[in-house]
């Protein structure tokens, strides 16, 4: 469907406001722990997209969770990735690119046996 | 002969429609351009039924009174230092997020209903129109001086206009309102008249104006009596502007449900501010939200639907989504602003004991389960002098601009995530609610001013939080951060105990 609009070329006036060359070459980036709640929401971030996976994952990912109780006993060869929607075991000497990420991709990541604050997703 | 006095009747219909007439230098079509893109069919606008006949003198008279009566209170609050008299300095939080929050929206609605006060062909509803505009802004007017006085005492008050415009959260409100100025005319009248200021609006002002008595807020109080007759004029505006849609053409129908479906959805995610505010805000509770749902959707919109089906209108689509999520999302929103609350405006609180026991009470089914451990975790942490901050920033809807906080229908262990694709770029989105608005008109919210990609665009006065709090003028250490051990409770502390002192 598209815009009702009293202009018949409105799609021609505008711009999408959030196009990655508005980045200064960073993309972005969703994170999102699973099971652990007390982050309220994924988490973004701007991102060069050569970074290597395992970079993304030790500067990035872990210091943004290193608050919650749990954060501690992650095994990080442990984690199941699924990257915008697919399930992937990533390459962690890859870039982000090259694990298949690109602008707005939404990362979402299980660490198994950890399940949130005594185990209620919190 | 002495002149005939016209009776009420005739008089009205001289100063409104009488005062009409048909173009004839400019065509008709030119001097309405706004009334027909939209898809709307009016046959016959002379079958508008004027809600309520008032003429612009007798509305001025009217509203003079009101105003007198208003500022005497308003006076004698002052005089009577009524700030000290609130059930607790915590509740002058409601007060911050009213006037940054919603108060813009009545300036908003002004605008809004100014152009529809201009804009649509009959005179009737044109009429109407303008003098809610005028009411609109007479609220946004009563409400600034009501609330200039806490701003002599309280933070977070004195820049809510540039707030307003700026801060990640009020993004909401705002945004909400932009989409609804940047529609056509009628779906404006739907949006705001009928969905927000009929449907919606005792989930809005109930809850402001109650809990406001029982905080003893009496300036607060004030302000909503006075605002109160205006309130019934617009829901009545609201419902005729519906019913005439309705009759005047078949083929309105499928545009107008588009819209209630639509704007029921928009207008419940900017509700999820007045939830958190009713289970978690007022330090006195009036009830809880999940209960306010049941009286003023499940109830009172169940009979309005049943009322509005012989004209094949139905009950909102997702209407189902957020009865359920009523158990959900005050626990999930204050948790938004406790995490985040070194970037808020106003002040936040753990619940005590005595707090989560209420909220086990209201919410038997979800509360123990899942929100109270929660609240539990954050006390032990705070116990250890960690109390938790969200150190990055939120995901955003796309639609509701609201961090994407909210849980998969039936399973609240679960962020819902949904996306859509449009020209090799992906959108997200909070809901199905907010997903089914994107893709309806794409080209519409792909220009979305989302605050977190325009903080990383470098576009909100820097990269670091500092930066952006600056550019937000917030006064850091004083506006944000946790209640306890602000400035607010100091100043609240002192009248406390001179209070006790004089008491002695
Ligand atoms: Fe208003
Ligand atoms: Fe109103
Ligand atoms: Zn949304």
């Amino acid at each position: 469907m598209s815009v009702t609009a009293i202009v018949p070329d409105y799609a021609r006036r505008i711009e999408p406001r959030d196009p990655v060359e508005n980045f200064h070459g960073n993309m972005l980036v969703y994170v999102h722990w699973e099971d652990h709640l007390s982050f309220c929401s994924a988490v973004a971030f701007p991102l060069p997209p050569a970074i290597p996976f395992g970079a993304f994952v030790s500067e990035v990912v872990a210091p943004a969770y290193a608050a919650h109780p749990e954060a501690a006993s992650i095994d990080w060869s442990a984690v199941v990735w699924m990257i915008d929607g697919a399930t992937k075991v990533p390459d962690m000497e890859a870039s982000l690119a090259a694990n298949g990420m690109k602008h707005k991709t939404l990362v979402r990541f299980w660490t198994p046996g950890l399940s949130g604050w005594k185990g209620t997703a919190s | 002969m002495a002149p005939k006095k016209l009776g009420l009747k005739q008089r009205y219909a001289h100063m409104t429609r009488g005062l009409d007439w048909e173009t004839t230098y400019q065509p008709m079509d030119a001097v309405f351009p706004y009334d027909t893109f939209e898809g709307i069919k009016i046959k016959d606008w002379s079958a508008w039924e004027d809600p309520f006949r008032l003429t612009m003198d007798s509305y001025w008279k009217f509203q003079a009174e009101k105003e007198r009566k208003l500022y005497a209170v308003l006076d004698a609050f002052a005089q009577n230092n009524g700030q000290t008299g609130v059930s607790d300095g915590r509740y002058i939080n409601v007060v911050k997020l009213f006037l940054t929050g919603v108060s813009p929206l009545e300036y908003q609605a002004h605008r809004g209903f100014a152009f529809t006060g201009r804009h649509l062909r009959g005179a009737g509803p044109r009429i109407a129109c303008q003098m809610q505009s005028l009411d609109e802004l007479r609220h946004l007017q009563t409400q600034i001086h009501t609330i200039s006085h806490y701003n002599k005492f309280f933070d977070g008050i004195g820049e809510f206009p540039h707030m307003h415009d700026r801060v990640w959260y009020l993004s909401v409100p705002k945004s909400f309102f932009d989409d609804a100025r940047a529609a056509g005319p009628f779906e404006f009248m739907i949006a705001i008249g009928f969905a927000f200021e009929y449907l919606l609006t005792n989930l809005l002002f109930v809850p402001f104006m109650s809990g406001a008595a029982y905080n003893g807020d009496m300036s607060t109080v004030t302000f909503g009596f006075s605002a109160q007759s205006d309130e019934s004029r617009h829901m009545t505006l609201g419902i005729e502007v519906i019913k005439f849609l309705l009759e005047q053409h078949p083929d309105n129908l499928p545009i107008v449900q588009k819209w209630v479906d639509k704007w029921f959805w928009r207008g419940f995610r900017v509700l999820g501010l007045v939830a958190m505010m009713m289970d978690y805000m007022l330090p006195k509770k009036v009830m809880s939200w999940k209960e306010a749902w049941e009286i003023y959707f499940t109830e009172a919109g169940g009979s309005l639907f049943q009322d509005l089906e012989r004209y094949g209108l139905k009950v909102p689509k997702y209407a189902d989504v957020a009865t359920e999520a009523a158990e959900h999302i005050s626990h999930q929103n204050w948790a938004v602003f406790y995490q985040y609350s070194h970037a808020a405006a106003f002040h936040t609180w753990m619940p005590d004991k005595e707090h989560l026991d209420w909220l086990s009470e209201k919410y038997p089914n979800t509360f123990d389960k899942y929100y109270r451990p929660r609240w539990e975790m954050w006390a032990e942490m705070e116990k250890e002098g960690k109390r938790f901050y969200n150190p990055s920033l939120p995901q955003l809807c796309q639609v509701c601009q609201i961090p994407m906080a909210y849980t998969e229908p039936g399973d609240p262990t679960k962020i819902a995530f949904r996306c859509t694709e449009v020209a090799g770029e992906t959108y997200h989105f909070c809901s199905d609610g907010c997903k089914d608005i994107f893709d309806a008109e794409p080209e519409k919210y792909i220009q979305s001013w989302l605050p977190v990609h325009q903080i990383f665009q470098g576009n909100c006065g820097g990269a670091t939080v500092p930066d952006v709090l600056n550019w937000y003028r917030m006064n850091v250490g004083a506006d944000n951060m946790d209640y306890v051990g602000s400035p607010d409770d100091r100043l609240w502390s002192e009248w406390h105990a001179a209070k006790t002192r004089e008491a002695v």
